[in-house]
C-alpha cells in the first residue's frame, strides 16, 4: 500500500493505482473529470487531458514536484506523492483551456442533441468552461456516414476519446470502425459505409461521453429529463440482463446500461461490468419484457435528478452533496 | 472547414492480386518480423500495393492487403489514412509533391508552386486533363538545403528553378524519366 | 576547427560500398567491440564520451542505454530513428546516402552493447531510395560476416532490418515510431512506461537517432575519453548541422561543437554568409521547433558574449533571448523574409502533422494555423496576436508528446522577438499582401 495526498486529503491505496482512481476512492470534489478514461475498458485514457493534475511532490523518496501537469488517469501514484487538483490554480487554468479546446469545434447543438442532460461535455463546460468563445474560425464539420439502423454517428460532436473503439475491440469479435485520418481531420469512421452491428455494439452509445453516438431507436423521442429511469432486469442469456429502462408513463422509451456516478457501467455481482446486449437495448421496449425493480437513483447533479427527485425544498440539494 | 470523404465510387473493378514474384517479395518482407508480428510489414506492403495497383489504394487494394496480412480491413484503413504518402484516390501518372514548409518557402517554393500551376494549368490538388500530372503540396521533405524541390515517385528533384521545372515536365511527358 | 570524424570519408569514391568503406578503416569498431570488449564496457565508453542524443532532445546516449531493462528471457531491441522530418533538418539523409556502412557499423556495435539480436532502422517513407541504399549495404555486411549468425566468430548474432514510414513527422517521436513499426497509426504512447521498460512488442527498447548511432563508431575506435576531448564543456564531439534558408552555401556540415556561430555563418569553410550579399535578419538554429533568434541575438548572446554552436551557448538566455541546438537544423533568414509567413508555414506543418490523439494539440495546432493564416493574409486584428500567445501557452506542457511544445515554441518566440512585424500585418493589410515585411520597417 502507498500513501498519497490529494487536495490535502490523505489516502492509502494499492501500489500501481492511478492518481485518478486514488481520487475516486476519496470521492467528492477532489475527483478530476475524465472524458476519455473509462475504468472498465483497459487501455483508455490519457487523451482528453481534462484530468490533468499538479504533482507538488513526486514521492517520499524524491519529493521534487513534476514540471508539467500530468494526466491523472494514466499516472500511477508513488508513496508520499502530493497531488493538487481543485486546490491548484494551474490546474484550474489549464483545465479551462482544455475545455475551450474541446469546445472550439463542437457544434454546441445541445438543443437538438439527444445527449443533452446527460452529456459529460455539457457538465464539463458548465463546471470548468468560460462563458464566451474566442474562436472566430469556421467550425469543423464532417460528412455524415451511416453506420447502421441502430446507432447514429454524429461525428461533429465527437471529442475522439477512443472509448467506442475499445468497446469494439474488447466486447465484440470483429471491429469494423476505428479512428481514421489524423490531426484535426481525425474521425471515427468505418471508411466504407459499413453497419456496426453485433450483439454488443450498442454499448458504444453508453460509453460515448458526448452525443456522437446515440440510440437511433430513441432519436428525438424525448428529452431525457422528461423520462423516469427505472432499474429493471430481464432474463437475458446473452448479457447481464440488468438495465435501466427510461419510461414515460407506462411506455419504455429507451434502455441503457446501469451507470455509476462516473458515468461508467456498473459491475455485476461477479465483478464484471454489466454491459447489455443489443437485443435488450434496442428490441425490448415492451413493459412485459422487463421486471421493474424500482426508480433508478441518479447520482449526478444533473437535470435528470432535478426533474425526478425534487421533493421538499432543500432535499435535492442534500442529495447532490451526498453524491447519491 | 468541412471534411469530405474520399470518393468511394472509384473502385477497382477486379480484385487486385500480387503476381507470384511480387507475392514472394511481400512474403520476404513479412518474414523479416518475428512470428506473429507480421502486422509490422503493413506500411511497406501498402507502398508496394500502391505502386503495383495503379498508384493509389482502392478499397479493393486495402482489403486485399488485409487478407494478405490476415488482419481486419479497418486496421488497414486506419493506417492508410494516417500516413500522408498514400493516395486514397486515383492520381495522374506523375505526382509532383512540392515542399512548401519554412526552409523551402524562404528560397521560393511559393513562386515555384505558382509557376507549376500556370504551366500545367491546374491548381494544387488537381490533375491535368491528359492525366499526366497531379500537383500536390507537401510538408517538409528533408531537403531544406536544396530547395525549392519536389518529389515525384521515389525521386527528389532539388535546386529547382522555373526553367528546370519546365525541363522536368518535358522529360516526364516524353517518357525520358521513368515513373 | 573543421573536424570531420563522421564525414571523414564522405567524398571518397565508392565509399558506399563495403570494400571501399572497409579499406578506409570501416568496421574496425565491430572487431574491437566483439573481440575485445564486453557490452558493459561499450556502454561505459559511450557514457564517458558525453555523447548526447543528436535527434533534438540532447539526452545523454550512454545514460539512455543504462536505463534499458534486462529481464531474463525477454528480447531487447535497438531501433534507429531515421524518420528525419524536423523542418530544417536533412543531415541523417546525407550520412545514410553517402556512408550507409557507418550507420550499419554503429548499429552492430550498439546492438551488441544493448544485447539486441534483432534491430531496425525506421526510415521516413519519402526516403525510399535511401532505404534501397541501406538494404544493399546491409546485404554486403551479411555477405562479409558482419551481420547474421556468430559475427566474426564471437558467438554474437544480429539481424538488421530497414522499415519505411509512410509520411508522418510524429513517427520521429520514439513511442510513435514504435507504434508505427508495429504496423499501427503513429499515435505516441502514454509514458510511463518508457520504451526502456516496455517498447517494441512490449519489450525493452532503445531508440537512437542516426547520427548518435554513427558517433558510437569513433567513440569505440578512439575511446570515450578521446571523444570527450572534442567539443566544449558538456557539448562533446562533433555535430552534423543542416544549413538551409538564405545562405550562400547551404548544405550539411560537420562541426566541432563550440564553433562560433559567426564563423559558421560567415566562414569560408562553412556557409560563406548570407545569399546574394544580403543581411541576416533572423536564424532558427536547431530545427523548426526551437525559438527563432533575431539578428542581434544570433552571433552574440544578450550579454554580448560570442554565441557558440553548442547545447549550452545556443540556450544562453533561456527562452527570453536564447534558443536551442535541437536537431541542428540551422535555418537562416535574409533581410527580405517575412517572419509571419514563416511562422504560419510552421504552424501549418504542426497542424498537418498532429496525430490528433490529445485535445490540446489536435485543436490547438489547428486553431493557431487558422489565426496565423488570417494574419498573414491581411485578415487579422491586434487581439489575434495576444490570442496566439495565449493558445500556445495552453498547448505547451499539456500534451501527450512533445509535438505540442514543438508547435507552441516557434509561435511564442516569433511574437516575442518580432511582435511589431505581426502588428504591421494588421495595420498594413494590403501592403502585407504584396510585400514581405523584411528589414525595411525596422530600419525606418
Amino acid at each position: 500500500m502507498v500513501k498519497v495526498t490529494i487536495d490535502d486529503i490523505q489516502i492509502e491505496v494499492e501500489e500501481g493505482t492511478s492518481i485518478l482512481n486514488a481520487a475516486r476512492q476519496i470521492g467528492g470534489e477532489v475527483v478530476p473529470p475524465a472524458m476519455c478514461y473509462y475504468s472498465k475498458l483497459p487501455g483508455t485514457g490519457g487523451k482528453c487531458r481534462t484530468c490533468l493534475v499538479e504533482v507538488a511532490a513526486g514521492s517520499e523518496r524524491d519529493p521534487r514536484p513534476m514540471p508539467k501537469l500530468v494526466a491523472s488517469c494514466s499516472t500511477p501514484v508513488q508513496d508520499g506523492m502530493v497531488v493538487k487538483n481543485k486546490t491548484s490554480e494551474k490546474v484550474h487554468d489549464n483545465r479551462g483551456a482544455v475545455v475551450e479546446f474541446l469546445l472550439i469545434n463542437h457544434p454546441l447543438d445541445c438543443p437538438v442533441c439527444d445527449q443533452a442532460g446527460e452529456c459529460n461535455l455539457q457538465d464539463l463546460g458548465f463546471e470548468h468552461g468560460g462563458a464566451g468563445t474566442r474562436y472566430e474560425e469556421e467550425r469543423r464539420t464532417f460528412d455524415p456516414i451511416d453506420i447502421g439502423n441502430k446507432i447514429k454517428l454524429h461525428m461533429n460532436r465527437c471529442i475522439l476519446c477512443y472509448r467506442c473503439v475499445h468497446v469494439a475491440n474488447q466486447l465484440t469479435d470483429k471491429r469494423v470502425h476505428g479512428v481514421l485520418n489524423r490531426g484535426e481531420h481525425a474521425e471515427i469512421s468505418t471508411y466504407i459505409e459499413n453497419a456496426i452491428e453485433n450483439d454488443f455494439s450498442g454499448n458504444m452509445i453508453d460509453v460515448c461521453p458526448v452525443g456522437a453516438l446515440t440510440d437511433k431507436t430513441f432519436r428525438f423521442k424525448s428529452r431525457v429529463w422528461f423520462l423516469k429511469p427505472m432499474d429493471a432486469t430481464c432474463g437475458c442469456t446473452k448479457c447481464s440482463g440488468k438495465a435501466v429502462v427510461w419510461m414515460f408513463g407506462n411506455e419504455i422509451y429507451r434502455v441503457t446500461a446501469r451507470k455509476d456516478k462516473y458515468g461508467e457501467v456498473e459491475d455485476q455481482e461477479d465483478g464484471k461490468p454489466a454491459w447489455i446486449c443489443n437485443d435488450c437495448r434496442f428490441d425490448k421496449k415492451e413493459i412485459a419484457h422487463w421486471m421493474v425493480e424500482g426508480p433508478r437513483k441518479i447520482n449526478r447533479h444533473s437535470v435528470i435528478s432535478q426533474g425526478q427527485y425534487t421533493s421538499p425544498r432543500g432535499n435535492s440539494q442534500k442529495k447532490i452533496a451526498n453524491g447519491n | 472547414m468541412s471534411n469530405t470523404h474520399v470518393d468511394l465510387s472509384k473502385r477497382h473493378s477486379e480484385k487486385p492480386v500480387f503476381s507470384s514474384e511480387k507475392m514472394a517479395e511481400v512474403q520476404g518482407i513479412i518474414s523479416q518480423y518475428p512470428e506473429g508480428k507480421h502486422k509490422s510489414a503493413i506500411i511497406r506492403i501498402l507502398h508496394i500495393a500502391e505502386e503495383t495497383f495503379g498508384g493509389w489504394l482502392s478499397i479493393e487494394t486495402m482489403d486485399y492487403v488485409a487478407e494478405v496480412l490476415n488482419i481486419e480491413p479497418i486496421e488497414v484503413y486506419e493506417v492508410a489514412t494516417f500516413y500522408t504518402m498514400f493516395n486514397l484516390e486515383p492520381t495522374g501518372k506523375f505526382v509532383f509533391e512540392v515542399c512548401r514548409t519554412g526552409p523551402c518557402m524562404l528560397v521560393g517554393s511559393d513562386q515555384l508552386i505558382e509557376h507549376i500551376e500556370s504551366t500545367l494549368d491546374i491548381k494544387v490538388g488537381e490533375t491535368t486533363k491528359d492525366g499526366m500530372f497531379t500537383l500536390k503540396t507537401a510538408e517538409c521533405l528533408g531537403a531544406c538545403g536544396y530547395g525549392p524541390m519536389l518529389q515525384c515517385g521515389k525521386k527528389y528533384h532539388e535546386h529547382l528553378t522555373n526553367e528546370k521545372v519546365n525541363e522536368l515536365i518535358a522529360a516526364y511527358r516524353s517518357g525520358e524519366l521513368p515513373k | 576547427m573543421a573536424r570531420r570524424i563522421l564525414l571523414e570519408h564522405d567524398n571518397v569514391p565508392g565509399i558506399e560500398t563495403f570494400d571501399v568503406y572497409r579499406k578506409n578503416g570501416g568496421y574496425r569498431s565491430v572487431e574491437k567491440a566483439l573481440k575485445k570488449m564486453t557490452p558493459q564496457e561499450i556502454v561505459d565508453e559511450v557514457q564517458k564520451s558525453g555523447l548526447r542524443g543528436r535527434g533534438g532532445a540532447g539526452f545523454p546516449t550512454g545514460m539512455k542505454w543504462s536505463f534499458l531493462a534486462k529481464p531474463d528471457g525477454v528480447p531487447r531491441y535497438l531501433l534507429c530513428n531515421a524518420d528525419e522530418s524536423e523542418p530544417g533538418t536533412f543531415k541523417d539523409r546525407y550520412l545514410m546516402e553517402k556512408i550507409p556502412h557507418l550507420l550499419i557499423e554503429g548499429m552492430i556495435v550498439s546492438s551488441f552493447a544493448l544485447g539486441a539480436n534483432l534491430s531496425f532502422i525506421y526510415i521516413r517513407g519519402e526516403y525510399m531510395w535511401i532505404l534501397e541504399i541501406l538494404e544493399k549495404a546491409i546485404a554486403e555486411a551479411y555477405a562479409n560476416g558482419f551481420l547474421g549468425k556468430n559475427i566474426l566468430g564471437s558467438g554474437y548474432d544480429l539481424d538488421l532490418r530497414v522499415a519505411p514510414g509512410g509520411g508522418a513527422y510524429i513517427c520521429g517521436e520514439e513511442t510513435a515510431l514504435i507504434e508505427s513499426l508495429e504496423g499501427k497509426r503513429g499515435n505516441p504512447r502514454m509514458k510511463p512506461p518508457f520504451p526502456a521498460v516496455k517498447g517494441l512488442w512490449g519489450c525493452p527498447t532503445v531508440v537512437n537517432n542516426v547520427e548518435s548511432i554513427a558517433a558510437v563508431v569513433p567513440i569505440i575506435n578512439d575511446g570515450g575519453d578521446e571523444y570527450a576531448k572534442i567539443g566544449i564543456g558538456k557539448s562533446t564531439g562533433t555535430k552534423l548541422i543542416s544549413a538551409g534558408g538564405n545562405l550562400a552555401r547551404p548544405g550539411v556540415y560537420e562541426i566541432e561543437l563550440g564553433l562560433s556561430v559567426e564563423e559558421f555563418i560567415y566562414g569560408d569553410d562553412y556557409c560563406r554568409g548570407i545569399a546574394n550579399g544580403k543581411k541576416l535578419k533572423a536564424c532558427i538554429p536547431g530545427g523548426s521547433s526551437v525559438p527563432i533568434l533575431p539578428a542581434h541575438l544570433v552571433t552574440k548572446t544578450a550579454e554580448g558574449l560570442d554565441r557558440l554552436m553548442s547545447y549550452e551557448s545556443l540556450a544562453e538566455g533561456g527562452f527570453v533571448s536564447g534558443s536551442m541546438l535541437g536537431s541542428g537544423g540551422f535555418i537562416v533568414f535574409d533581410e527580405d523574409q517575412c517572419v509571419v509567413r514563416n511562422t504560419w508555414t510552421f504552424a501549418r506543418f504542426y497542424a498537418h502533422e498532429s496525430c490528433g490523439q490529445c485535445s490540446p494539440c489536435r485543436e490547438g495546432t489547428g486553431w493557431m494555423e487558422k489565426v496565423l493564416n488570417r494574419l498573414e493574409h491581411g485578415q487579422g486584428n491586434m487581439r489575434d496576436i495576444d490570442l496566439l500567445a495565449e493558445i500556445n501557452k495552453k498547448i505547451e506542457g499539456n500534451t501527450i508528446c512533445p509535438l505540442g511544445d514543438a508547435a507552441a515554441w516557434p509561435v511564442a518566440a516569433a511574437i516575442r522577438h518580432f511582435r511589431e512585424e505581426f502588428e504591421w500585418h494588421v495595420t498594413n493589410k494590403e501592403e502585407a499582401q504584396t510585400r514581405n515585411y523584411g528589414l525595411l520597417k525596422a530600419s525606418m
